[in-house]
């Protein structure tokens, strides 16, 4: 039978989607983003396996982890922007009176105060970290943009409230990258480049005022990255070890689970912030470059949705989240290779642990939210 | 909410927003392009560098100690060698309980209990995975006691190893000498890297002597540790196949001694319960038969390892087991040395052959009245050089000593070999002493210490006031004698041999300066009055020369610990045992042929004649070949 053009079009659009995808469409998963998520996790895991020391109870531990993650994943997508939009002021009180509770009532580890036990057992700072550009985003979602200077200046308060809570903790490493994940909102609504310069300058003496409000701990670290031999055993050995690590893997690797450094465990905390370094030992720089074009790819898709994205709150937030997922990433594998200071931040869905794990699924289960629900929006 | 926000212009607002996120991607893209330059940098064109970083880092280069080299005396038989003995050690991190666990194996006798608290010290210093020895010899009822225990000591176990082991060791404890653990101090004098894998280092005797020829050089092999230092197993291949290759120890010679174990054994045997010391030549090389020095001690103690309280009894016993008389004890030599001054006498025409003297017992220079009294109190009658040798008249040397003069003796026992080190090849050896005028002037300080005096002569003839000889120096002179002046090194170590090939390197014989005589014939004179001595009418030292199948030349010394006040006789009972007079005696024998020259040493055995003589006919029996005669 012959069709119209018409015909042809309406035909077209009304081809059966298949069932994967209609399932996919239901759950308001999104397929590309899903899809280099599960790659990043799968390679993470098998690398994972390796770092652990071929422990399988340690394996399954964080694949059990993964599943979690993946559940809040869901969860998350399933909000409309609007309904979390509408719940983005009380997120935001509510995680701020938690971060104050942790410096009260919090419990002491490794000598910082950041777990809270409220039936459960859970770290405040994490929801800061959707939180906070939440709540930059919805302050910025019914006004002109780009924002104006007073603007800025309420935004600026929203960010720093948190970052000085979790900083008291101490935890340097969570605040700076939650004043990150806010600041980007406002970069992305346009701040304008003249002010972001002045800002740059201004930070010079904002540095020094960081130096001396840095612990003795945190000071040696940033000592250590400018000559990391000045201490070989002490504070420089981590990166040492792990440069070590990582050139002597060479381009394609000492081979999967025979990276010497990462098994005779002379690369220190390989299975959590190290674990690049055993990536780069045992898989080599075609390894790594993998990896990292994997992130690439998520963080792409991730901008792509919020270009995409229907309302300047869901703009912004998605913005802030691939972003901030992109700063995890860098200042982690920075960190690893020796190009900025050790800061305590994890390979975002490689390295071992579940906490920040659930929290960034959450934050692409958002990004899936706001592309779906995208058609569904009145305007 | 949106009604709100009428006056928002979003065709602008997407605008902006497209623009930012072009400007964080790029911002982004440089980012990631930094981290990708920084990886290819250390990737790619430092990978040479961090790879070989890497391996520095889990490689550690162990040494594998030589194997030392075996001792044999002149027959072959084993003197020294390495047996495997069963150490028992723990190793901390698999023992949950250390304490109570030294305690159970001290409750079975196989640690010593006064050792827990070191021990326990000893396993909470180094290393959790690394054993600590407990108990450095197990033996075998120690090892099938615990062998049944096994069970109830995880993280103890009993490790073979090679220990140096003495077969004979009382025999030969002082010319063998023992091997030791290494010291501080030792490991300063040694070359490291040849001692890397070494425990133990010769302390006396050949092991010290000739520790760089019995040590061997030392191996190496790679082993892959982890971050601690803990050893991986062999099994995980993949990270120990790029590892270099290892070399292999290369082991120490075997050493062939001139020693003889049977002369040893003799010696030792008859020397028992006394303080001595034996020393047998052969004459025509220098070759040492048999060094003894009584009492011994059990070298395998030292190599194996003993407890402090072991060794505090060994340092403390009054009889100084540790000491070697026979190359570091020096004795006044008595009347040994007439046979030598009796030539210097010849020579230098002090006395002839016809010159006789009566001896009433005692001798006094011109215009004094101090009497030099003769051992024998009512003296030797009439006696030339023959009888004064034979019969041992100290008087007849008193008249000669000051016509000789003391620099002139000092030139004849010098030529012989006395007051200074024989140059054997054992370490440690002492010089002696032959006074001389010289040696006086440099000894003292005070002016009127330095002359010499006529009485200092007269008492230096018969081997007594400054001079002073160790065993060995009085058996390379007595094999000068022998020779008729041909003199060698004394020298214990025969032959070398590798191990490897089988290839074996004589030690040559190191002859020393001739002593020439003007008048052969005085040879003669002074062998054949010490053949008297031993097989003469009269002579001092008859009793044990009479019956023998051969012809020997002897001369018998007593030399005085303490001098005996004027006129004031002395009675041996009521002398301690430790202040009598100790016993010489040297000898070689056949004369017509000598094959064998012997000094012994009885410390306080009062006769020369009587007590060390009977030891010198026992092995010059022995090794003459006439073991029956002995008895």
């Amino acid at each position: 039978m012959r069709l119209t053009e018409t015909q042809r079009f309406v035909t077209a659009k009304a081809e059966p989607l298949g069932d994967f995808t209609r399932a996919l469409r239901r759950l308001h998963v999104d397929g590309p983003l899903l899809g280099g998520l599960l790659l990043i996790c799968g390679f993470g895991l098998v690398v994972l396996y390796s770092a652990v020391g071929e422990d399988m109870r340690l394996w399954l531990n964080q694949v059990v982890r993964l599943g979690v993650a993946l559940v809040a994943m869901l969860v998350a997508a399933q909000f409309s922007p609007d309904f979390l939009r509408r719940w983005t002021p009380w997120a935001y009180l509510g995680g701020l009176v938690l971060l104050a509770l942790v410096l009260i009532i919090g419990e002491v580890g490794q000598g910082a105060r950041r777990w809270l036990d409220l039936g459960i057992r859970f770290q405040p700072s994490e929801i800061m970290k959707l939180a906070v550009p939440m709540m930059a985003a919805w302050y910025l979602h019914d006004r002109q943009i780009p924002p104006r200077l007073s603007q800025i200046l309420i935004i600026g308060l929203i960010i720093i409230a948190p970052t000085v809570l979790i900083a008291r903790q101490p935890d340097l490493g969570t605040a700076l990258l939650i004043a990150a994940s806010g600041i980007i909102v406002v970069v992305l609504a346009g701040l304008s480049i003249r002010l972001m310069l002045a800002l740059a300058v201004l930070s010079v003496p904002g540095a020094y005022a960081l130096w001396n409000f840095m612990q003795d701990y945190q000071k040696q670290r940033v000592l250590t990255l400018l000559d990391p031999d000045s201490d070989p055993l002490g504070a420089g050995y981590n990166i040492i070890q792990s440069k070590i690590a990582i050139g002597s893997g060479g381009l394609f690797g000492k081979g999967w689970t025979n990276g010497s450094q990462a098994q005779l465990e002379f690369l220190p905390e390989r299975d959590t912030d190290f674990i690049f370094a055993v990536m780069g030992e045992e898989l080599g720089l075609l390894g790594v470059l993998t990896l990292l074009t994997l992130y690439l790819f998520v963080v792409a898709r991730g901008l792509y949705i919020a270009i995409q994205a229907h309302s300047t709150y869901a703009r912004l937030l998605a913005g802030s989240i691939s972003l901030t997922f992109f700063v995890y990433v860098f200042v982690n594998t920075a960190m690893v290779t020796g190009l900025v200071p050790v800061v305590g931040i994890p390979l975002p869905l490689v390295s071992f642990g579940g906490t920040s794990m659930v929290t960034l699924m959450a934050g692409f289960g958002i990004l899936m939210s706001i592309h779906s629900h995208r058609k569904l929006l009145p305007q | 909410m949106d009604l709100l926000s009428p006056i928002k212009d979003h065709h602008s607002e997407r605008r902006v927003f497209l623009g930012r996120v072009i400007l964080t991607s790029v911002i982004g893209i440089v980012l990631l392009g930094l981290v990708i330059a920084r990886l290819v940098q250390l990737q790619v064109f430092d990978y040479e560098h961090f790879a070989e970083r890497s391996l520095g880092n889990r490689v550690r280069i162990e040494a594998v100690p030589p194997i030392r080299g075996l001792v044999f005396d002149r027959q072959g038989r084993i003197l020294a060698e390495n047996l495997p003995a069963y150490q028992l050690e723990l190793i901390p991190e698999q023992v949950p309980d250390v304490e109570a666990t030294l305690r159970r194996l001290s409750a079975l006798e196989l640690i010593d209990a006064s050792d827990i608290p070191r021990l326990k010290a000893l396993s909470q210093s180094g290393p959790r995975f690394k054993p600590v020895a407990l108990n450095p010899r197990l033996d075998d009822e120690q090892i099938a006691r615990f062998a049944i225990q096994r069970p109830r000591f995880p993280g103890v176990d009993f490790r073979p190893r090679l220990v140096r082991h003495y077969p004979s060791g009382e025999y030969i404890a002082h010319a063998v000498g023992y091997v030791g653990a290494l010291s501080t101090a030792d490991l300063e004098r040694l070359d490291p890297s040849r001692y890397a894998g070494t425990t133990q280092t010769g302390k006396t005797g050949i092991e010290n002597s000739y520790e760089s020829r019995l040590h061997g050089d030392s191996g190496f092999r790679h082993i892959v540790t982890n971050a601690r230092g803990r050893q991986v197993p062999a099994e995980s291949r993949d990270l120990q196949d790029t590892l270099p290759a290892d070399e292999q120890p290369s082991p120490g010679d075997n050493l062939y001694l001139s020693i003889d174990l049977d002369l040893q054994a003799i010696a030792t045997e008859q020397l028992a319960g006394r303080r001595g010391a034996v020393v047998a030549l052969d004459p025509w090389s220098g070759e040492v038969l048999a060094l003894v020095s009584a009492p011994s001690f059990d070298p395998n103690l030292f190599a194996v390892g003993m407890s402090q309280s072991q060794f505090a009894g060994l340092q403390q016993n009054l009889d100084r087991p540790l000491f070697n008389r026979a190359v570091r004890g020096t004795y006044p030599p008595g009347s040994t040395i007439k046979p030598m001054l009796a030539l210097a006498a010849l020579e230098t025409g002090a006395t002839n052959l016809e010159r006789r003297t009566v001896c009433y017992g005692f001798f006094m220079l011109p215009n004094t009245t101090h009497r030099y009294r003769d051992w024998k109190p009512e003296g030797h009658g009439d006696v030339d050089i023959h009888d004064a040798i034979a019969q041992s008249c100290d008087v007849y040397f008193y008249e000669i000593s000051n016509d000789i003069g003391i620099d002139r003796m000092h030139d004849y026992l010098t030529r012989f070999g006395l007051g200074n080190e024989t140059g054997v090849d054992v370490a440690g050896e002492r010089p002696g002493l032959v006074p001389s005028t010289e040696w006086k002037r440099n000894a003292f300080r005070n002016p009127s210490d330095k002359r010499w005096f006529q009485g200092e002569t007269v008492i230096a003839s018969i081997g007594q006031g400054f001079m002073l000889a160790t065993p060995l120096q009085l058996a390379t002179a007595t094999a000068a004698l022998a020779t008729r002046g041909i003199r060698y090194e004394p020298r214990i170590v025969a032959a070398w041999e590798d191990p490897l090939t089988g290839e074996r390197t004589l030690a040559s014989p190191v002859r020393l300066d001739d002593i020439e005589l003007d008048n052969d014939t005085n040879w003669d004179t002074v062998i054949g009055a010490m053949n008297s001595v031993m097989q003469g009418p009269r002579g001092t030292a008859r009793a044990v020369g009479s019956g023998a199948p051969y012809l020997m030349a002897g001369k018998s010394g007593t030399a005085q610990v303490f001098s005996v006040a004027q006129d004031e006789e002395y009675d041996e009972e009521e002398v301690e045992e430790r202040l009598k007079d100790h016993a010489l005696f040297v000898a070689f024998a056949p004369v017509e042929n000598p094959q064998i020259a012997v000094a012994v040493i009885v410390e306080n055995g009062s006769s020369g004649s009587g007590v060390a003589a009977p030891i010198a006919r026992a092995i010059m029996d022995s090794y003459l070949g006439y073991d029956d005669a002995a008895d």
